[in-house]
This record gives structure tokens, sequence and C-alpha cells, in this order.
């Protein structure tokens, strides 16, 4: 393009406020859709890292969460004991059988109920997931009413937090921990021991059970001795996909609900660019006459205003980038379906994501400006420059 | 000849009216000449000049200038072959309100291989020429319409064209600034041998014309 | 009528302008239609659930059951006038994304406290005599084609393994709020295929259904059932069935308000585009307000005009806007198939609408006006655009 870059900086600048409040719908738009991406990552950062690639999740054949499903005392003895199971430092199988129950607390900001998982483990657990750590207070005794909270789940509900205590299955329950668990799913739950859950809920068999391979590329050979057996009636899946899985329909639908928003405001951001483009390049139909008649090509004159379109798209985009930005300190909680219970995620932020978000961005300046350059590049030059 | 026209024609579509402005004109224009074309109001002068400058297609007939008949140009040439051949002067002067009045003199030169020191030297030639040296960073906007005429016409000669062409160069102008712009074309003629075509009503301006070609209802007189 | 003729002429003088900045407006105002629409959709359920009749559950959370003997007990209380239970079922009908209700519910007694449920007397008998018997809702059967004798087949998930039903009636909403994307069955039946499958989980109970004599004494009868079971093996924990309701909305209460802000959202930014082009619009035109002032005309008459012209393509918008909000919100409603209870565009919602174009013509238009009033003559005059 033949005609000075600074040319078209200057004209945006020149028309300031329209600049600025086209640019601005822009950036409302861009916020949306960058806000939107980092709410699916933070979604997806959540649940796939619940849990690690080496780790099997088993639960009853045909339930589709652990809440529904059921598994006896035998069958978890069974998986127990199967050979590719790994063996931790003391010798002990790296198992953990463990009771998922839903609970209904309040919480803290808006006194409301809502279901929260509270998961009975072994010992075995924490080696399971090394993941999971506690940051305040101490693991609970095996044998005692004791629980530990993960962080978001002793933030969000009343009575969760280190030190209080909570009423259910008849008893009283202290909290004398706090555990992060990298903000993964574990970071809402409420985790106790699993023989004192399952007496006080008088329930006598487990929801799950959770064991490390010994050799993670093992993983279909224990799928299949353990779905097989007819004396099992489990479904084996690794840690990562069945949390991938438990999120499917939730995601599902941020995703879909965001593009379908994001498209429909996209238009309003485009129509917006169209409009100011056809006005910049009415207002200045003497100059483009004039330089096409000082030889400057019809390409040359489509450059200078689609760089203009663009710069609006680009500038738009870097002003809804930044605010959407923000958006890291705010947390979501929300229900999962799937699981039926809440789930805390937040936005995260990635450089995937602001590429996406700037590509979107340019993406609409461009669509915005295309026909107004176009109507500028065919501009007869006596009829624009009759327009003074 | 600079410039040879041989049986030009031209019409305007207004709705659904066929409205001839040019017909069948003939006319020869000598290298330095400095050509005053008057006429009244829809007499077709200025549409003569457009094409003559390369930027409107006539109907029919020849146009030659210095050599080559631009009717059979495609649009791209014909821009290219205006960069090099063609000095505009407008009547408000034209100038991008956004440039300065260096970088609007500038402007020809971006068209050329020249590097940007070279094109330095040229632009500070140019004004230097019509006396605005220390006028170089200011804006359009900061000038008054004498100096923006002047800008206009260094913008003009920058790239030492074939053919200046001005249309009614003095219309927005005072009297005495009118006076300094017409002495400065003059000048161009004079000193630098340029062909010059001018169109105007102005009786004054026309005056200090080598010739003058009086146009009335599309056709020449004389 | 003047300012009419002038107002409508200068929304044409730029057509290709006028017409994005209406289209920008339509697709605005429906899309806030259909955000709102679906926020509707979300509390449909709520909103028809009823104040007089209690819903019992397990203290603890809806994943542990109350006892089947606990309905002698409630029954005794003072102010229950009729009890009933179900059981949710959770089964799957082919594929996950056909998602509709499925209870086990009490057959002889369920219907009763449901009048709104319009079924058919000989179509309830002939359900409550078979076994394996179904009743679907209306907005089920047109969806999936059931009728009357039809066999369907759910995969249960809480309770394994394939269950067949055979369809045995259809019941109608009493009026359009009623949700009829349910599916209900006999309880017996899904207890006595619990013995063999699932023997932890029989003779449990999802939740009581209590029916109250005098609808006043919901709170007074609610608390004397979580007090008659308080400190036993299940406590329960008993709310009117509308708060109960509520209860699951506020759960996914997050996602509820992000589609309101964003509802809102669009709309401001539409109102930031209109505001560019009445700016600009008027930029232009300066110089034929200024004659307008020189020749007489007040502040009044141009506010008029400039006003004018921005309701008039608000208006335009809006109205384009509302009138295909209609069959879109259909579509979305066709598309999500039964997972929400009912999807209709309400009242308010076109109120609304009408409201949020109105706003966006007065903010567009007010700044330029304001700029035009105080515009000088002679510089007006000067102003070439």
């Amino acid at each position: 393009m033949k005609i000075p870059v600074s040319y078209t900086f200057r004209n945006l600048w020149a028309r300031r406020w329209t600049t600025l409040l086209t640019a601005g719908g822009m950036a409302l738009v861009v916020f949306v859709f960058a806000a939107v991406l980092m709410l699916e990552e933070g979604l997806r950062k959540t649940l796939v890292d619940t849990g690690s690639y080496d780790n099997v999740v088993m639960i009853r054949r045909s339930a589709q969460t652990e809440v529904q499903s059921l598994i006896d005392r035998t069958q978890a003895a069974l998986l127990e004991s199967q050979p590719t199971v790994a063996l931790g430092a003391d010798g002990a199988r790296m198992v953990s059988k463990e009771i998922v129950v839903l609970v209904n607390l309040n919480k803290r900001d808006s006194g409301r109920p809502t279901n929260v998982m509270v998961r009975g483990v072994g010992t075995a657990t924490l080696t399971l997931r090394p993941q999971v750590k506690i940051v305040e207070g101490r693991m609970f005794r095996p044998g005692a009413s004791e629980i530990i909270a993960g962080r978001s789940a002793a933030d969000r509900f009343k009575g969760a937090g280190i030190g209080e205590m909570l009423w259910f299955g008849q008893r009283e329950w202290r909290v004398v921990g706090v555990f992060d668990a990298e903000r993964s799913g574990f970071d809402s739950e409420i985790w106790g021991d699993a023989d004192q859950l399952m007496q006080a809920f008088r329930r006598p068999v487990y929801s799950a059970v959770v064991a490390k391979l010994g050799d993670s590329a093992r993983f279909d050979e224990f799928k299949r001795a353990v779905e097989s057996d007819q004396r099992l009636t489990v479904e084996a899946k690794r840690e990562t996909q069945f949390y991938a899985d438990q999120s499917e329909v939730l995601a599902g639908f941020i995703k879909y609900l965001g593009l379908t928003l994001s498209v429909i405001f996209s238009i309003g951001a485009v129509i917006g660019a169209m409009i100011t483009m056809y006005a910049s390049v009415a207002a200045r139909t003497a100059e483009i006459g004039t330089l096409r008649a000082l030889g400057f090509p019809r390409s040359s004159v489509l450059a200078a205003f689609m760089l203009e379109a663009a710069l609006l798209g680009v500038t738009g985009g870097c002003v809804g980038l930044f605010f959407a930005s923000f958006m890291q300190l705010f947390t979501i909680s929300t229900m999962n379906w799937q699981s039926f219970s809440e789930l805390a995620f937040s936005f995260t932020l990635t450089p995937a994501i602001v590429l996406k978000t700037l590509a979107f961005a340019l993406t609409m300046g461009v669509m915005g400006g295309f026909l107004p350059a176009v109507r500028a590049s065919r501009l007869k030059i006596v009829d624009a420059l009759r327009a003074v | 000849m600079v410039v040879e026209i041989r049986h030009l024609a031209k019409a305007y579509q207004r709705g659904d009216q066929i409205v001839p402005v040019l017909t069948d004109i003939t006319l020869d224009i000598a290298a330095g000449d400095y050509v005053a074309l008057m006429g009244p109001s829809g007499s077709g002068k200025s549409t003569l000049l457009n094409l003559i400058a390369g930027i409107d297609k006539p109907d029919s007939g020849s146009l030659c200038v210095g050599g080559v008949d631009i009717v059979t140009l495609d649009e791209a040439d014909l821009a290219a072959w205006r960069a090099r051949n063609v000095g505009f002067i407008f009547q408000f002067y034209n100038l991008m309100p956004v440039l300065t009045a260096f970088e609007n003199v500038e402007l020809p030169l971006l068209l050329t291989d020249l590097g940007a020191r070279e094109r330095r030297e040229h632009v500070h030639a140019a004004l230097a020429m019509v006396g605005l040296s220390d006028r170089l960073e200011h804006y359009p906007s900061e000038l008054s319409g004498g100096q923006q005429q002047r800008v206009a016409i260094a913008r003009a000669i920058i790239t030492d064209p074939t053919i200046l062409v001005a249309d009614e160069p003095t219309g927005d102008l005072d009297r005495a600034s009118a006076e300094d712009v017409l002495n400065l074309i003059d000048r161009l003629n004079r000193e630098l041998g340029k062909t010059i075509i001018m169109v105007t009503h102005d009786p004054h301006a026309a005056a200090k014309a080598r010739s003058i070609r009086q146009l009335d209802k599309g056709e020449l007189a004389g | 009528m003047y300012h009419l003729k002038m107002i409508f002429r200068n929304a044409l003088r730029h057509r290709l302008r006028t017409a994005l900045t209406v289209l920008g407006i339509v697709v605005a105002i429906v899309a806030f239609g259909l955000l709102r629409t679906v926020v509707d959709a979300w509390y449909a359920g709520a909103e028809a659930a009823s104040k007089s009749r209690l819903v019992s559950r397990n203290a603890i959370s809806l994943v542990f059951p109350l006892p089947l003997a606990y309905a002698g007990k409630i029954r005794q209380i003072d102010g229950v006038k009729a009890v009933s239970h179900a059981n949710w079922f959770g089964g799957v009908y082919i594929t996950e994304k056909n998602f509709f209700p499925q209870f086990a519910v009490h057959a002889p007694t369920y219907f009763d406290l449901y009048p709104e449920f319009v079924v058919p007397p000989a179509q309830l008998r002939d359900f409550q005599r078979d076994r394996k018997g179904a009743i679907v809702g209306r907005r089920l059967a047109d969806t999936y084609g059931f009728k009357v004798g039809d066999s369907v087949s759910l995969r249960g998930t809480i309770f394994p393994g394939n269950w067949e039903f055979v369809v045995r009636g259809i019941y109608d909403g009493a009026d359009n709020k009623t949700d009829v994307s349910q599916f209900f069955f006999q309880w017996e039946y899904l207890n006595e295929v619990a013995r063999k499958v699932a023997p932890r989980r029989v003779n449990s109970v999802g939740v009581y259904v209590i029916g109250l004599s005098a609808a006043d004494r919901a709170a007074e009868v609610a608390a004397n059932v979580d007090t008659t079971f308080k400190n036993s093996l299940a406590e329960t924990l008993t709310e009117t069935e509308q708060a109960f309701q509520l209860g699951f909305v506020s759960m996914t209460e997050a996602i509820v308000v992000a589609i309101r802000i964003v509802s809102y959202l669009i709309i401001f930014i539409i109102m930031v585009v209109m505001a560019n082009t009445m700016a600009m619009t008027v930029r232009e035109r300066m110089s034929e307000y200024a004659t307008l002032k020189a020749l007489g005309f007040g502040g009044g008459h141009l506010a008029t005009l400039i006003f004018g012209e921005a309701f008039v393509i608000a208006g335009l918008g809006a109205v384009c806007g509302i009138v295909l909000t209609y069959p879109l919100a259909d579509r979305f409603g066709k598309a999500t198939g039964t997972l929400f209870p009912e999807f209709r565009v309400h009242d308010e919602t076109v109120w609304l609408q009408l409201a949020c174009a109105a706003l966006i013509a007065v903010v567009a238009a007010l700044l330029p006006c304001w700029r035009a009033t105080r515009v000088r003559i002679v510089d007006g005059l000067r102003n070439i655009g």
C-alpha cells in the first residue's frame, strides 16, 4: 500500500469520538467473547485437573455419577486386589475406597442452600492425589468425627471453615483442616473418614473405588479385566476422563451459549463499524478523489480503509481484552447438572485465548470495513472531486 | 505537440436522459504552452480538463498526451500514467487535512522508487520554489488559502510532470493571494517551461495565460 | 405535521445508514428478548409451583431417601389433608440429550394432589390398574410421538437395567403454565423391581408430597412435619413446593445472573452504536440546523426533529425485533426439546423490549440534540460538513 500508514492513524485520531465509540462498542463484544472463552477454559482446567491420568475410577455400571453408584465391600475388595494396581511405599495397595454423598449446606453470602459433595476417603487418598495438600490444620484422624474442607468449600459454605462445625448424619463434624487442590473440582468438596461417614449415613456400601495403576500403559488391560469379570458390575475410566465426562453438559452449555451470544453481539459491533466506516468514506470523498487523481491505484485506497477498519477492531480488541483480564479475579460457583453438586471455577486467561480474541476483534473490524472500503476504492474520480 | 486531441466526445447520463457535454473536440497544445480554457457554466471546460488529465474517459475520439493515447490505457495503467505525467491544481486545494505541508508535497513521490532522503530533498526544493520553506510542519488548517494553494502547486510540480492542469486555481482566493498564485504559475511556465492548461471564468486570470480558448455548449470556438 | 414529514425524509436520506442502524437494533432487541425468555423458562417450574402443596425430603440432601413408614405418620399431622410420595427415576430415553423428568409416583394418591394435571378418568384408571403403566405429559407426547398404548423403554441410572413401560394416559395442563413434560409410572413397580436389583433402595421414598387443608397453614404444617421427625434416623426438611423448586434454580443462579447481565450488555452495545450514528448524522447536518435557527426555529423544534428521527429508527427496529422474537423463540424452544418445562415469550418481555428501544433512542439523541440547539448560527453556517 503506497498511502502512508500515518494517514490512516491520523484520520482515526481526527474523528476521535467516533473512533472511541465504535472501538468501545467492539470492546464490549470482545469482552463477552473473551470472558466466555476464559470461563470455558476455567471449567476445563478445574475438571481436567481434578484427577490424574494414572488413576482409574470405578463406579457401578450404568451409573453416571459417583452419587448414583453403589459398590459393595466384596466387589471393592476384588477391585483392590487386581494385579495391575500399584503398591505404595509401605507395601499397601494404592487404592481409595470412597463413599460420595451430597449434603445440603448454606452458602455464606446468600444464605441459600445448595448441594455439596462430601467424600468419605481412605487413608491412601492423599498419596493417590498428590496435587491435594493440606494448607491449614491437619488431616482428619481415622475413627474421629473430623472432616477437612477444600479451599473453595471452606470459603463459600457456612460452617465449613477451619475450626467450625457441620451437622449431618446425626453427628457434629469438626473441620480440622483445609486443603488446596490446585483449583480443581476437589476444592469444592468436603472429605472425611469413609468408615465414619458410612456409619453416620447408614450406607455400608461404597460409591466408587479409585486405584493408581502400577504401569499406566496397562490401563486397557485393567479395564478389560475388571469389566468382564462376572463377579463385578463396574465401569472403569481414567480419572481425568471421568471428570471430563462429568462436566460435558455444563461445558457444552457454556460453549454453545457463549458462541451464540458472541455471534449475535458481533453482528451489532460489525454494523457499528460499518456505519462508522461508511461515514468516514463519505467525509473524505474529496480526499479519495484527490489521491486517485494523483495516481494512487484503487488497491491503495482499499488497503488504506481496510487498515483503518482493522485498527478500529484491534483497538476494541485490546481494550476489551484488558477489561476481560480482570475477570480472573472472580469465581463462578454453580451446580454441575451431571454431578448435581456445586462446583466452583474461575476465569482463566491463556495466550491462546488472547490470540483468538484479537483475531476475532480484527475480523469484526475487517468485516465492518470491507464494503465501505470497496466503495471508497470504486469511487469515480470526477464525482469524488466534485463533492467538496 | 504535447497534447493532441482528435474528435473527442463525452456525454453524461442524468436519470434516463443522456446529456452531451463535449461534441467533436479537436485541439493541439504545444510543449511550453500556457492555455486558458474559458466558457460559461456548463460549457464543458472542466470536463475537457478532466479528460486531458486522465481522470475521466471520453466516449469517442483520441487523446494523446506526451505521445501516449491515454484512451487505450486501463485503470491501473492510467493511474500510473497520471502519477508520472500530470500535476493537479484544484480550486479548493484538495490537500490532505491530516498531513503536514511537507507530507502533502511528498505524497506523489511515494508512487516512485525514490528513497526517503531523495524525497526529502525534492520536497525542500519544491517548497522553496513556492516560498514556503518555513511552513513545512504546518497542517492545512494552520495555513491561509493562498498558502494552501502554494503547497498544492509544490505538490503538482514535484514529480516534474509533462503537463500541469489547474481547475479554477484562484476561485477561492482573495485578490492578493490570487495574484501571488497566478504569478507563481506564470513563473512555472516562463522559467521552467511547464505546459499549463488552466480552466477559469476569471478574465483577469485568463489574461495571464499565453492563449485563450473559448468553449461553448461543448464546442471549441476559434 | 411538517415535523413528521421532515423526520421521515431525513431518516431516508442515508438509506444505507438507517438500514444498518435499524438492523442493529433488531438484532439487539431479538437477542434481548430471547435471553429474557431463557431466564423466564429457567424459573418457569418454580413459577408454576404451588404454594399450597408441601414437599418433604431428607434433611441431609435429596440424595438420601425417607422411609416408607413416614407416610402414615405424616397423614396424622394436624393440617395435612392428603399425602403422596414420589421417587426421581432419572432414566435415559434413548440418548442423554432427550432429557425429561421421570417420577415413580404413588398411583392411588398422586394425581389427586395435582389437580392441574388433567387426565381423562378412564386413562387414569388404566394407569392405576397396569403395574407397568405410565402417564406422560402432552409435550412429551408431541415431542417424541408417544400415544396411548405405546411401549416406552427407559435405561435406568440410579436403578440399573432396561425398564419397559406402557403409556396408559396423556395429561394436559389446566393452564399454559403447567409443566406438561413429565413422565409418571407406578412406585409399586419401582419398589418391586428394586427388591431384585437394588435391595438397598427398597421401601425408600424420594419425596413426600403433602396437601394442606388450608393454604395459609403451610409454614405451620411444614414445621410440624419436621418436628415430628427430628432426631430420628432420617430427619426431614419440609417446604412449599415453590420454595423447593426455587431451591434448584438458586443452585444455578450464577448462570442466570450471567445471562441477565449479558442481555443488558447487548442493549448497551447497540446504544453505543446508535449514539455514534446520531452524533455523526447531526454533525454532518450542522449547517442545516443553523439555517433553521436563522429562520427562527427554536431549540424545541430541533429537539423534535432529532429525537423524532431517533425514535422512528429505534421504533422500527423494535417492532421488527419484537415480531421476530416469537418465531425465533419457538424455534429455540423446539431445539431444546423438553429441557425447559415451557418456553414462551412473556408479555413483560415485550414491554421491556419496547422500553429498551425507547431508552436507546433517548440516549442516542441526547448529546447531539444538545449540541445542535447550542450551536451558534454563524458557526453552524460556516460548517460545510
